[in-house]
């Protein structure tokens, strides 16, 4: 008896799983006609880059929930329908194809990584449904083989326009005339962008005196940091991600190299001031999409609103998903229908549109110019130094 | 042996009939692109779980690295079609190969160890296999190979499944498969009988390996990029979870665990924030009351289905 019970039991449980299914089978979604724009979020939910994918959702919530508070676009409210893609760029396929077929949204907000992005062009571009990311920065995302993604749209810089700020930044304004390069070998991110700076310093009349590379997961970097402390550079870019770069300025401090240290925005993160331990960052520099200590009132509004909303800081991610939000939403505006081509063409033609972080006009390519922030580090605390025009 | 003949003959009928009525449905638009890219994942899947069950559940060896073996697969398969502009059908046979020779190798030395020991090698060798593809240019690095032909469509993932469960279904009940099983019920008996345990060990491993590169082939194929972020040690798990939730040693059981295990992900889709907890809650109340898997290692076969019925009962396996 005891025996035919656990079999019962596992016969209910494996129909009430197969039940599952059904419960994304069943119900045929509304038609278009309803007084609601259907718009798709494909974010990171859960997984590696789990803590990007929710404050970027988090701020395209919050400028729906505004722009549907004061009622909606062109009459309508805007219906925001989230997929999860594990951080992964298989499922980040699957996501979007679940919400341009079984949720027919008329656009798509997200991924944010690149690589996940890239991984739902070809669908969204077969399906001729526009997506919008507000956070992938690899230059591949929007422009391939010589050919721009018609249907793919972003709303921030990419990579090797941060290199660029950094350059003009120290051959500009800290005028410095010799930098040495501190690179991330195992990933594209830095290996761009280091590429980049180096062009634009030497460009601007600066030298390079060293380079020196590092991967992902190392913890001792006393011996490269030795090579470029002995090429004696006026300031040191490491463009690399805050675990790192947290290791790498604290042991270059204890090595006393005293020179500023440079980078972007990969060093947005509470926990480089942890990891660096505080002092250790003072006399750093880079370049991010925003500063929540910007005066600009833009900025101080979208701040306070997140902090009700959410009751914590909003970091670059949130203000980014915020603003491709605030994009999406204007093309919906003047689009004034919900045909995905029209939409589609909108967003192409965005220009001069006041967001958060800047003004916003979208080039050929569909990449934004708009402006970044420099940081300087103040006792482990961000601090504002200087907006930078492009 | 002429009954099981007809026996293989009636299962392929039945899978061409069903293979009919989902195209049919395919291309009257009935069965929408989500279903349809998630049926080809449950082929993927069903080839990933049946060749891990080969090692993991008929020759009772613990690996957990099928996820490098499929990316390899994917790789190859990628550069073949991508960078030397062969067909299809090459680069699936490259990608298997491939992924086949690196799986002979790495079995080899790491097959001498046993349980937890090769659990752990076969993890990180899972790991060596992608951080070494994440440090190769050539295919893209840490962004990913991107621009792969979608070439792999629901014809060939249901064909190339169906070939995989034959060919597998084959092995197990040939005088190989059966020195397999050997091994995993009593490796010292195995070995006393005169059975060369380490070369059927590096066999069943081989072969996992391969079908497991052409699960990958398959995949890159479909989902036009091949990124190392799809093939963590995560992705091992989720093979090794299909293969233990439909039973360990079961093929039958396998293709079930692909099956609902694809489904639940996919119909949780809408509902992320209790996606992964509801899939996980399912696997814990499952392995608590049924910790030998839905099938254990019994097979559904038509015999048992004409039991049922009240036709004559034919011992299986």
């Amino acid at each position: 008896m005891g025996k035919n019970w656990k079999k019962w039991l596992g016969a209910t449980l494996a129909v009430a799983m197969s039940a599952t299914l059904l419960v994304g089978c069943g119900g045929e979604k509304k038609a278009a006609t309803s007084n609601e724009i259907k718009i798709g979020g494909n974010f990171e939910l859960t997984g590696n880059v789990a803590n990007y994918g929710q404050s970027t959702m988090n701020g395209v919530k919050l400028a729906i929930k505004e722009v549907n508070e004061k009622g909606g676009v062109n009459g309508k409210k805007i219906n925001l329908i989230v997929a999860d893609n594990k951080s992964e760029p298989a499922e980040a396929a699957n996501a979007t194809t679940k919400l341009i077929t079984q949720d027919k949204v008329v656009a798509v907000i997200g991924p944010v990584t690149s690589s996940s992005l890239i991984a739902t062009a070809q669908i969204a571009t077969d399906k001729k449904i526009p997506v919008l990311t507000p956070t992938a920065t690899s230059p591949k995302v929007t422009f391939d083989n010589g050919k721009v993604r018609e249907m793919i749209f972003r709303s921030c810089f990419i990579d090797p326009f941060q290199g660029e700020v950094m350059a003009r930044f120290a051959a500009n304004s800290m005028k410095v005339k010799t930098a040495a390069i501190y690179v991330d070998n195992s990933s594209d991110y830095s290996k761009g962008l280091a590429e980049v700076f180096r062009n634009a310093f030497t460009k601007l009349g600066g030298q390079i005196v060293a380079e020196e590379a590092f991967l992902q997961k190392d913890t001792d970097f006393k011996s490269a940091i030795t090579k470029l402390k002995a090429s004696n550079p006026d300031v040191i870019f490491i463009p690399a991600y805050y675990q790192e770069v947290g290791m790498i300025v604290k042991q270059a401090r204890e090595m006393g190299v005293t020179i500023p240290l440079i980078g972007t925005d990969g060093w947005d993160s509470p926990k480089l001031a942890e990891i660096a331990s505080g002092a250790a960052l003072n006399n750093t520099f880079f370049s991010n999409h925003y500063s929540s200590e910007d005066k600009d009132p833009r900025i101080q509004a979208f701040v306070a609103a997140y902090k009700k909303e959410y009751n914590q800081n909003p970091d670059a991610l949130a203000v980014l998903g915020y603003d491709g939000a605030l994009m999406m939403i204007d093309a919906l505006k003047r689009a004034g229908s919900e045909e995905p081509k029209k939409i589609q063409e909108a967003l192409a033609a965005t220009k001069n549109l006041q967001v958060a972080t800047g003004v916003l006009t979208l080039d050929d390519k569909h990449n934004p110019v708009k402006s970044a922030v420099i940081i300087e580090m103040k006792d482990g605390k961000q601090t504002f130094k200087e907006k930078v025009n492009p | 042996m002429q009954a099981l003949r007809k026996q293989d003959l009636l299962l392929l009928g039945l899978a061409v009939v069903f293979y009919a009525i989902v195209q049919g449905l395919l291309m009257a638009d009935i069965i929408g692109p989500f279903w349809e890219l998630n049926i080809v994942l449950v082929g993927i899947n069903i080839i990933l779980a049946a060749s891990l069950n080969l090692i993991n559940g008929f020759t009772g060896q613990f690996s957990i690295g099928h996820a490098g073996f499929m990316a390899v697969g994917a790789y190859v398969g990628a550069v073949m079609t991508v960078k030397f502009s062969l067909p299809f059908i090459v680069a699936l046979a490259g990608g298997a190969v491939a992924a086949g020779i690196l799986g002979f190798l790495i079995g080899l030395p790491t097959l001498r160890l046993s349980g937890d020991y090769l659990a752990i090698a076969t993890l990180g060798l899972g790991e060596i296999i992608r951080i070494t593809i994440l440090n190769i240019p050539y295919v893209g690095g840490a962004s990913g190979f991107m621009g792969i032909p979608r070439l792999a469509d629901f014809t060939w993932v249901f064909f190339l499944t169906i070939f995989t469960l034959f060919f597998i279904k084959n092995l197990i009940r040939s005088s190989h498969g059966r020195a397999c099983i050997s091994i995993r019920e009593n490796e010292i008996a195995a070995e006393t009988m005169g059975i060369d345990t380490t070369r059927y060990k590096v066999l069943a491993f081989t072969i996992g390996a391969s079908f497991a590169g052409l699960a990958g082939t398959l995949f890159s194929h479909y989902f036009y990029i091949a990124h190392p972020a799809s093939f963590t040690f995560m992705r091992s798990f989720d093979i090794l979870t299909m293969v233990v939730l439909g039973g360990l040693g079961s093929m039958t059981g396998a293709v079930t665990g692909a099956v609902l295990l694809t489904f639940i992900s996919a119909a949780l889709a809408s509902y992320p924030e209790w996606r992964m907890v509801i899939y996980s809650i399912s696997l814990i109340i499952l392995m608590l009351y049924r910790p030998q898997g839905l099938l254990g290692d019994k097979e559904i076969s038509l015999s048992i289905i004409k039991r049922l019925t009240g036709g004559d009962s034919r011992a299986e396996n």
